[in-house]
This record gives structure tokens, sequence and C-alpha cells, in this order.
């Protein structure tokens, strides 16, 4: 098919061509006005407190979770920043604290307990009642075989030296008091943080 | 007011737009102000951190070029870098004089002057100067008119981005993510005047500490920043990763859009109405004869063309 235009209908439809982009030029175009902010992303959002995994300073954290814990809904973590009311950080956080929520959504983070078996390779997901069952399992039967009442003059010790202890460093004075008793009372001796990881 | 709703109402300028914008309802609202002391920086990166967390950017993995700077530049997806600079002063001595880079919101912003594309640009009553992604065409006019060579141009939308102050959390009242997250205090954030008060005071505990000619980074020739840095050496902002001296919008901003611009705009006008007045005095062009002729003749070898055409086809149709 051709398009038939004749030399005046070509002018006219330059001309009106040429007198609109003026138009616009000289600045009778129409103004947008769109507001350049972007949607404030915590509207609407789940706010957890909580602390920060890494080091004993133990930071406090704000968890923005998007979904309202119904009972058909999973909650999604997409925002952490600093807890202003948490006396020791007051809101600042270091540099791996201010990226928490790519650790929290990293593909390698343990989720649940795994074991791996002797004599293998693999890592294999176990349930938390049979993982804590093993542990108090593993603990009693190594406690029984190496607990020492008494050194080698007679005097009374009680301890336990042959399993140890690696307790949480971010904790509240509350469970770090009880974490203490628990272990103490088994009469353990190597007991540590992971403060220093 | 820090936390004012965002309106039309207190957008103060525009890029590309020579009409006035609504900002008669600006009363109560105070300009903000970010403080940069780099004398209490450690150079954690805390803030870039928190920046790309809010800001939902996560940029390539890079290499290690032999510096603690990382990533080496700004790009479309790192709004602000840590600049590090070895220092040796007078009694040679180092000095490790680590530089927060990012926008720094002038009052009389390069970026909006230079801009081409209407509203791309804005500049909020409060200060904030920001880009609307919505309307930038990527031409690039912003990064040659920002005097501190900040915008960066994406690969993947061809628009140009930048450190927005966090605007989506000032307007809701907050202060900006790396301001928050700074583990030293070395980032404040407030009123200008509260940051101008602040800045001061660290200024003088520099000088009673040996530092004489400590001093506040507030360039008038963009007519000051809402983004300021409290520098040991004032006298010397070049040691700071080539802070620029009296950063100034660039002279090709001025000509282009203070004098060719409307030059050219009068030029296309002027046209326009001297092809009108042409028209009404002496009137459209008249076809000649010929003129006529030829378009007759025209129409006349279509019509034998389609008649031919046509007849073609009832053959075909026939014979089937």
């Amino acid at each position: 098919m051709t398009l038939r235009v004749t030399r005046r209908q070509f002018f006219k439809l330059g001309a009106a061509g040429m007198a609109t982009s003026s138009m616009a030029m000289l600045g009778f175009a129409p103004e947008p006005v769109v507001a350049s902010v972007r949607h404030f992303k915590l509207t609407g959002a789940k706010i957890t407190r909580s602390n920060c995994t890494y080091c004993s300073v133990g930071c406090g954290v704000l968890i923005y979770s998007r979904g309202d814990a119904a009972i058909n809904n999973i909650d999604d973590v997409y925002h952490v920043e600093g807890d202003p009311d948490h006396p020791v950080s007051r809101g600042s956080l270091c540099p791996k604290g201010a990226g928490l929520l790519d650790y929290i959504r990293s593909e390698s983070r343990l989720k649940y307990p795994m074991v791996r078996e002797p004599g293998t390779n693999e890592w294999q997901r176990i349930s938390w009642d049979d993982a804590l069952t093993r542990i108090a399992r593993h603990m009693k039967d190594d406690r029984d075989a190496n607990f020492v009442t008494e050194d080698g003059d007679g005097n009374t010790v009680n301890h336990w030296t042959t399993t140890g202890f690696l307790a949480a460093s971010a904790s509240t004075n509350e469970t770090a008091y009880l974490t203490q008793k628990m272990v103490r009372s088994l009469g353990m001796v190597a007991f540590d943080n992971q403060a220093r990881v | 007011m820090r936390g004012e709703q965002i309106n039309s109402q207190n957008i103060i300028a525009r890029s590309a737009t020579s009409v006035p914008s609504p900002q008669e309802r600006d009363g109560g609202i105070d300009t903000v102000t970010k403080l940069i002391d780099v004398s209490r920086c450690i150079g954690c990166k805390a803030c870039q951190v928190a920046c790309s967390e809010w800001n939902d950017l996560r940029d390539e993995v890079g290499e290690c070029v032999g510096e603690y700077d990382n990533p080496a530049d700004l790009s479309p997806n790192t709004w602000q870098v840590m600049r590090f600079n070895e220092y040796e002063n007078e009694q040679g001595n180092l000095e490790w004089l680590i530089r927060k880079d990012n926008c720094m919101h002038c009052a009389e912003p390069g970026c909006r002057e230079a801009c081409p594309a209407p509203g791309a640009i804005v500049q909020y009553a409060n200060g904030i100067v920001d880009f609307n992604s919505e309307l930038c065409i990527g031409c690039g006019y912003c990064v040659a008119g920002c005097p501190f060579d900040v915008p960066r141009i994406s690969k993947k939308d061809g628009k140009s981005y930048k450190c927005t102050l966090c605007s989506d959390r000032v307007f809701n009242g907050l202060e900006p993510a790396c301001v928050k997250s700074c583990p030293t205090g070395s980032i404040m954030f407030g009123t200008k005047k509260d940051m101008l008060d602040l800045a001061e005071t660290r200024t003088d505990f520099l000088k009673s500490r040996g530092f004489d000619s400590a001093g506040i980074y507030d360039p008038s020739g963009v007519g000051g920043t809402h983004v300021i840095y409290v520098l040991q050496h004032a006298d010397k902002p070049e040691i700071y990763n080539d802070l620029p001296r009296d950063p100034r919008i660039s002279p090709m901003v001025d000509a282009w859009k203070g004098v060719t611009k409307p030059l050219m705009s009068a030029a296309i006008g002027l046209a326009a109405l001297t092809g009108f007045f042409h028209y009404v005095t002496a009137g459209p062009k008249e076809l000649s004869e010929e003129d006529i002729e030829a378009v007759r003749a025209d129409e006349a070898r279509e019509a034998e063309r389609k008649a031919e055409r046509e007849a073609s086809e009832r053959n075909r149709e026939e014979r089937s």
C-alpha cells in the first residue's frame, strides 16, 4: 500500500510537528509534578526487637518484617536497623551489623540443627528434639566416663574436662547467669563464647 | 519540622522549568544538614553498608586495588564511598584522613542547573536535592554540571543516580541511614543551624588539640551545602581526596543555560513568526498549471493501474 501525501499535506504535517515541538520547548508543555521521593518502605512493617548476633557488644537491632503473622502467611524480614532505645548502641551499628539483612537472607546461613555422622562428609538435617536428645546423651555418656571427683592428692575437685561449652556472647545478664550456672553445675571447666569470632 | 510530608508546595526548584514551583507553604520547614566530622571517622564503612541496605543497592563485588577504598569509586549502585588518604603533616607524622564522599546537596546545585529534563531534578524546601528517575532522560548533563563529580549514569536503565540524603526517611521524620548507623558519631544530622553550631564546637575542640587550621567546609561558591565537613586542615581541602577548594558550577553550564538556550529559543520563535507573517502577507504558494497537470497525470496513471489490477484478479477468480 502506498501512502499518498501531496506536497501541500507534507508541508502541513511538517509545520504542525514543528509548532508542537517549539511550543514544548518554549515552556508550554504540561508540567509533571510527580514527587520523586520513594515510597517509605517501613510503612506497615512489623517491628521486632532483637540483638545483633555478631560480637559481645550486643547492639540492639530492630527487625522489620512484612506480614501480620497470620496462620496462612510466612513473614519475611526485609530490613534491619539499629534500635535507638538500646542502651549499648543507641541506634548505631558497625558495618557487619548494618549488613545483618544479607546475613539473615544468606544462602549459607544455618537455619536448623544438622549432624555429620562419623565417617561421612555430609551434613543431614535433624529435628530440634533429636538434636537436643543426642547432645544430652553424648554429654551424659562423656561425663559418666570422665568426671573426676578427686585429684591425685585426694583433693575434691568435681570437674569434667573432656567437654567444652561455647555460649552466646550477646546475651542478657540473666541469660549469661543461667548459662554459667548450668555449665559450672555440671563441673565443666572449658567455657567460652563467640565474642572473639 | 524536619519530617514535612512531601508535596508540590515544598519543592522550591525544578530542573529545566521556568514556571515557579508552588512554594508558598514552606513556613516552618527547616533546612536539614548532614555534618561529616572527618576527625572522628574511623573508616569502618558502616555508613556505606547502611546506605546499600536502605536503598536496596547491591553493587558487584569488585577487585582489591591495593587500597582501603572499597569500592574504588561511586557507581549507580554505590552512592557513597569512603576515600582514604595518607597525609604527612608538618611534623612528619602520618595522618590518615578518611572522607565520606557523597552528594553534597548544594543550595545552588550544578546538576539541577544543567539538567534539560523538566522536573527530573528537584530541590525541596528542606534543602534536599533529589533525582526523579521517572523523568530522567540519562543525558549525563548532571555529571558535567556537578562540581563534586557525584552523579553516575546506570548502564542498566540509562538513568542518573546519586545519594538522596535518604529523602524517603527524612520526609518521614527519620535521619538518613548512614547517619543512624555511624558508631563514632562522626556523621550527625539536624537543621543547618544546629549542625553549624556543632561543627563550630568540634572545630574549637580540634584547635585546642593543636589543629590550628581546623574548620568547616560549607563552600559558598555553590550557595553552601546541606552536607558539610569538619576538616582538621580546612586550609588544604585538596588533601582530602581532591575536595575542591572553591567549587563552582562550570561556566559551560551557565553559557548553555544562561545565554545559548534562550537565544536559540528566540531564533526558533522568530522563524515561526516570520513564516506566519509571510503566509499572512504573501499568502499560500500558488500552484502553476504544470504542477496541476503533473498531479492529474499522476492520478490518471494510478487509476489505470488500479483498473488493470482488478481485471487480472477477476480473471484469476473466473479460472479457479
